[in-house]
């Protein structure tokens, strides 16, 4: 028995998330050129409010290729739980460690009498 | 066909081998489990890149200044456009993947076969831009001057706009060149090659040149602070942008000068600071190495699927399991451009 499910065709979700993708990408290249300043110019958690619409857009970018095109949303729970949670729980400790030390060293540079630019 | 797909549907013998303990295969099993690990070892260079980049975040090199090429559009200055095409190149090669294994479940080889090598091609264009764009990043366009302090100065004209090094740039007299194995001894190598112009020739014709001004890799805040500061040229001087320095101070900073530098290298980049031309080498370059591995493994399927191997086999769950590495490489890029070009 080669399939444990009847597969039928989805080719009409994968061209929908195709145009999803797509319209985020465009989206994101447009903010990107333009650079509107009232996200650009304002901050939320000391980086500006363009930084965190890219962020958030990718992520969602990222969630419909695991889900579709990975066919994530098709595992059963404990497969799909041991992968992302995984990943998420590492990445985020990972960027929490890094970035605030990164900006610590930053404010250690600054307010320090050492000099770079000359 | 159990030797390498296992269907595992006997509940007879829990240790007898053919569990599937996620209710995946075991090739695909061992796929997520090889892509949890890429995952994480990604996220370790783009967290990485973020630590440097947060660490230098005052004078960190603007990509849309830097990657600002496209094909057959010379001198024009297309910010951003160029990437976001590889972007729907690669998506849209992830569709055709997609659609491969979509076409595997229903047993359809010949449109199996159509749609993996569409993947392919997608790939290697994917690989033949991202090459251009390394092309471009290492030649560089207006060229730069390292000073004493190791950081980069850029030249610009009174309206704030870049000047190449080879607009005003004049050549002195006796200017050396590169020492060469047959005119030196016999266990010496070539010299690397060096810049067009030397540091000498740029600080006189930076004299010459008096509508000349430099722009240091100091970001311009446009606190307080920085709009008392005496040093910047009034008027030029914009939030977010590089600092524009007097003429005066900018007299001071080409003397200052050590080296020019043109384009980038491992050691030295026109663009600013030195870890981010190294980030942009490491990161896309693994990243393009993942493609070229990812259009490897998928010809040696598309060669199998028309094979018939998998026609045999009644089963197409090698697309499936190369399908999820290619979308994994996708993700990954998806999340290069935003971190290298967008944030």
């Amino acid at each position: 028995m080669s399939h444990a499910h009847e597969h039928v065709s989805n080719t009409k979700r994968i061209w929908m998330v195709f145009a999803l993708l797509s319209v985020v990408t465009t989206v994101e290249v447009y903010l990107g050129i333009i650079r509107p300043s009232f996200l650009f110019m304002n901050n939320f958690l000391s980086m500006n409010l363009l930084n965190w619409v890219f962020i958030l857009l990718t992520l969602y970018k990222a969630y419909y290729i695991v889900w579709a095109f990975m066919h994530m949303e098709g595992e059963k729970s404990s497969l799909r739980w041991s992968v992302v949670a995984t990943v998420i729980f590492l990445v985020l400790y990972l960027l929490f460690i890094l970035l605030v030390e990164a900006d610590y060293v930053f404010e250690v540079f600054k307010n320090s009498t050492i000099k770079w630019n000359f | 066909m159990g030797a390498t797909v296992t269907t595992g549907n006997n509940t007879e013998n829990t240790w007898g081998g053919g569990n599937e303990p996620m209710g995946a295969s075991y090739g695909k099993l061992m796929m997520w489990f090889f892509i949890v690990s890429d995952a994480l070892t990604f996220s370790g260079f783009l967290a990485a890149y973020g630590f440097s980049r947060f660490k230098f975040i005052d004078n960190w090199p603007i990509a849309d200044e830097v990657f600002t090429h496209f094909p057959f559009l010379h001198g024009v200055e297309a910010p951003m456009y160029y990437v976001a095409l590889m972007t729907f190149i690669l998506i849209f090669s992830s569709v055709t993947m997609v659609l491969a294994v979509d076409a595997g479940h229903n047993m359809k080889q010949k449109k199996v076969a159509f749609y993996m090598l569409l993947t392919i091609l997608g790939g290697l264009i994917f690989v033949g831009s991202q090459a251009w764009e390394w092309k471009n990043f290492i030649k560089g366009e207006f060229g730069a001057v390292e000073t004493k302090g190791g950081s980069i100065i850029q030249f610009v004209n009174k309206e704030g706009e870049r000047v190449k090094l080879a607009d005003f740039v004049e050549h002195l007299p006796g200017q050396r060149e590169a020492l060469t194995r047959d005119k030196g001894k016999w266990f010496m190598k070539d010299e690397e090659s060096i810049p067009t112009y030397t540091v000498a020739e740029v600080q006189a014709s930076f004299k010459a040149h008096t509508e000349l001004l430099i722009r240091t890799e100091k970001i311009y805040r446009d606190t307080a602070e920085d709009r008392a500061n005496k040093k910047l040229e009034p008027g030029l001087n914009q939030n977010k942008k590089r600092e524009i320095l007097t003429r005066a101070e900018s007299e001071i900073m080409v003397a200052n000068g050590a080296a020019v530098v043109e384009g980038a290298n491992l050691k030295h980049n026109e663009y600013g600071s030195k870890l981010f031309a190294d980030f942009f080498f490491f990161i896309t370059g693994f990243h393009g190495f993942h493609v070229f591995s990812g259009v490897v493994i998928n010809f040696i399927i598309f060669l199998n699927v028309v094979l018939g191997t998998y026609e045999k086999r009644r089963n197409y769950e090698m697309v499936e399991k190369v399908g999820l590495y290619w979308h994994f490489v996708d993700l990954v890029w998806v999340f290069v451009f935003t971190f290298f070009y967008l944030v």
